[in-house]
């Protein structure tokens, strides 16, 4: 089959691929093996594991349940300062974590913009659990309003059109045709959202501290145990290439192909020969 | 217990007045560009005129104007839209599809799965209930498409250029099907082809640079043209008759042999349409083919392109000037004009 791809792009695609591969390979070739079970079981590594799990999947239902609305409005909404909301709502993306968990810190801390009324409602968010969650929704939300947005893009607003045309209110449009058109867009987007959790590193760290059991997610005690225990550190480093690899494979199924918008290939070309 | 729409759009050049009896039919006909699926989708509620006034059966589409703002929905409308593309919603089956309209109006999962069955068989597709769009064929998906649109009951059914983007064998079946379900319906049918207007329309409207220029009774309108556009379409002959085992015999008892997809029975009626372009003009009977020759008189000669129009009551033929100046062709000569078979495609009506 033609691909069209000039022998020297394949070329510099391997290059690219083995800067990628490189590293992870040197740091299996790091790996103490006789050592590896104990030091992925002992205490502190599972807690650590169990709290990234548990984060991760709390914010990636939150990136959902803002992040679906978010790509809504603007894949298909039009609206003065749409534009300006997208720069913003991809503005983590850009942003370092670090910068991003300062601004949780004003907006959320004790001595923040709403810290003081939440503290009347009783509520302390700086440093606990719910501040993981919150910093690792606030980087993770973009991937999921950036995938899903072009998935709805590219599956355009016409059966949306004939769907209203056929009596269905905007509600019951959205759930029995837009949703189920975007799945694959909104999946692999959940997924990505995942993964990006998983690897919350900066805002973590700089709006909730590395408590252990309450905010320390597996990349804190990485980076806390590579001071002391080179060791510990490459096999916990392993262990969350592994969660991520088995995560993202066994979901992400990559973009669409060109054109189907992420649905089920339908081309809607009519066939010259009728069955 | 009509269908008025009055509504004006700057950004399209669009303005249109048009109203509907219950039951009618028109087809809307005009060049590309015209403002014909504009006017689809302002009575669907899709695009929202700058102006204007709808109403059907006594409720307001919407009424738009200064210090007035009323705007019905397009799901509380009432108005099936049926598009060239069937857009069948690729997640669900046929059936489902079918069954979507009446299931959005609050109808239960078992009585929507009947009605979709009901509008299925409607529309020769029962057989179909269980497939998934991708795995129907373009004159499947599009009667599915159809059943689904007619299963909502709507109070005017709208259809963009439902034919065009089916094969030659899918469109005549696809034809006779709309023609019907749409007996005794109200519905907007935007078209290319002047025969969906002939088969399917009790009335015409031809649409140019937004406005409509013309609208009458189908014949009249293809008759009597006063439109560029429908003068162009008006071209076709087209002889209304009985259907014969050869073709269609006419009023005056003339005898069209022709092509036909559908299988013909005779007796019942039809219309035999070819082009002027296919039709030849001698003086005396002409030899080889005895079928399809009428001895006509001129009533009429007219230039058309760089052709001449020989115009013999209800049928045309085109020439060339030299070939109308060689036969002397004036009105008042007595002609034969001769068709070959394969030029004319025959119609059940």
């Amino acid at each position: 089959m033609y691909t069209g791809i000039p022998r020297w792009v394949a070329a510099i695609a391997a290059v690219g691929a083995l800067f990628v591969l490189l590293p992870l390979a040197a740091m299996l070739g790091r790996v103490n093996w006789q050592q590896f079970i104990p030091l992925i079981t002992s205490e502190s590594s599972l807690t650590a594991l169990g709290l990234s799990l548990r984060t991760a999947a709390a914010s990636t239902v939150l990136c959902v349940l803002f992040g679906v609305p978010l790509a809504l409005v603007l894949a298909r909404g039009d609206f003065p300062g749409q534009r300006l909301l997208r720069s913003l709502v991809l503005l983590p993306l850009v942003l370092p974590p670090v910068v991003g968990g300062i601004a949780l810190l004003y907006a959320f801390g004790r001595q923040g913009l709403l810290g003081q009324t939440l503290e009347i409602a009783g509520l302390r968010i700086a440093f606990t659990t719910t501040a993981v969650i919150l910093a690792q929704t606030f980087v993770a939300l973009p991937f999921l309003v950036v995938s899903l947005e072009g998935a709805l893009r590219s599956a355009g607003s016409r059966y949306e059109a004939v769907a209203a045309t056929l009596g269905a209110r905007p509600t019951t449009v959205l759930r029995r045709v837009t949703l189920p058109l975007v799945l694959p867009g909104l999946a692999s987007g959940a997924v990505l959202s995942f993964a990006r959790s998983l690897g919350e590193f900066g805002a973590t760290l700089t709006f909730a501290g590395s408590l252990q059991g309450v905010t320390r997610t597996l990349p804190l005690e990485i980076y806390l145990q590579r001071e002391t225990d080179a060791d510990a550190a490459v096999a916990l480093s392993l262990l969350l290439v592994v969660v991520a690899v088995v995560v993202v494979g066994l979901s992400y199924r990559g973009p669409a192909p060109a054109g189907s918008g992420g649905r089920p290939a339908h081309s809607g070309v009519p066939e010259r020969v009728p069955a | 217990m009509t269908f008025t729409l009055d509504a004006a759009l700057a950004a399209r050049r669009f303005e249109v007045s048009l109203s509907l009896a219950p039951g009618e039919t028109v087809a809307v006909l005009g060049p590309n560009g015209a403002g014909k699926s504009t006017l689809l989708s302002v009575v669907a509620g899709l695009l929202r005129p700058d102006t204007g006034r709808s109403e059907v059966n006594g409720r307001v589409l919407f009424e738009l104007g200064p210090g007035v703002h009323t705007w019905t929905a397009p799901h509380r409308r009432g108005t099936a839209l049926l598009a060239q593309d069937p857009l069948l919603f690729p997640h669900l089956s046929a059936l489902e599809n079918v069954a979507f309209g009446p299931r959005s109006a609050g109808v239960p999962k078992r009585e929507a799965r009947e009605a979709a069955r009901h509008w299925l068989a409607e529309v020769d597709a029962a057989d179909l209930a269980d497939r998934r769009p991708e795995e129907l064929s373009g004159g499947q998906a599009q009667r599915v498409a159809a059943a689904r649109a007619l299963a909502v009951d709507p109070e005017v059914l709208l259809l963009d250029e439902p034919l065009s983007a089916l094969d030659i064998h899918a469109a005549p079946l696809l034809r006779r099907l709309l023609k019907r379900v749409l007996a005794g319906r109200r519905a907007i049918i935007v078209t290319h082809d002047v025969l969906d207007a002939y088969m399917l329309a009790d009335r015409v409207i031809v649409m140019e640079e937004g406005r409509i220029t013309e609208d009458g009774p189908t014949r009249e309108v293809l008759r009597r043209p006063r439109s560029r556009f429908a003068a162009g379409l008006a071209g076709l002959n087209l002889v209304s008759g009985t259907v014969t085992p050869a073709g269609i015999r006419s009023g005056e008892g003339l005898e069209f042999a022709g092509q036909h997809d559908a299988p013909l029975v005779a007796g019942q009626a039809g219309v035999a349409a070819f082009p002027p372009s296919a039709v030849s003009v001698f003086l005396s009977e002409a030899h080889g083919s005895p079928r399809n020759s009428f001895r006509v008189t001129v009533t009429d000669l007219e230039p058309h392109g760089d052709q001449i129009r020989v115009r013999a009551g209800e049928l045309s033929a085109d020439v060339t000037p030299a070939a109308s100046a060689d036969l002397g062709l004036a009105p008042g000569l007595e002609v034969y004009f001769v068709v070959k078979a394969a030029a004319v495609s025959i119609y059940p009506s």
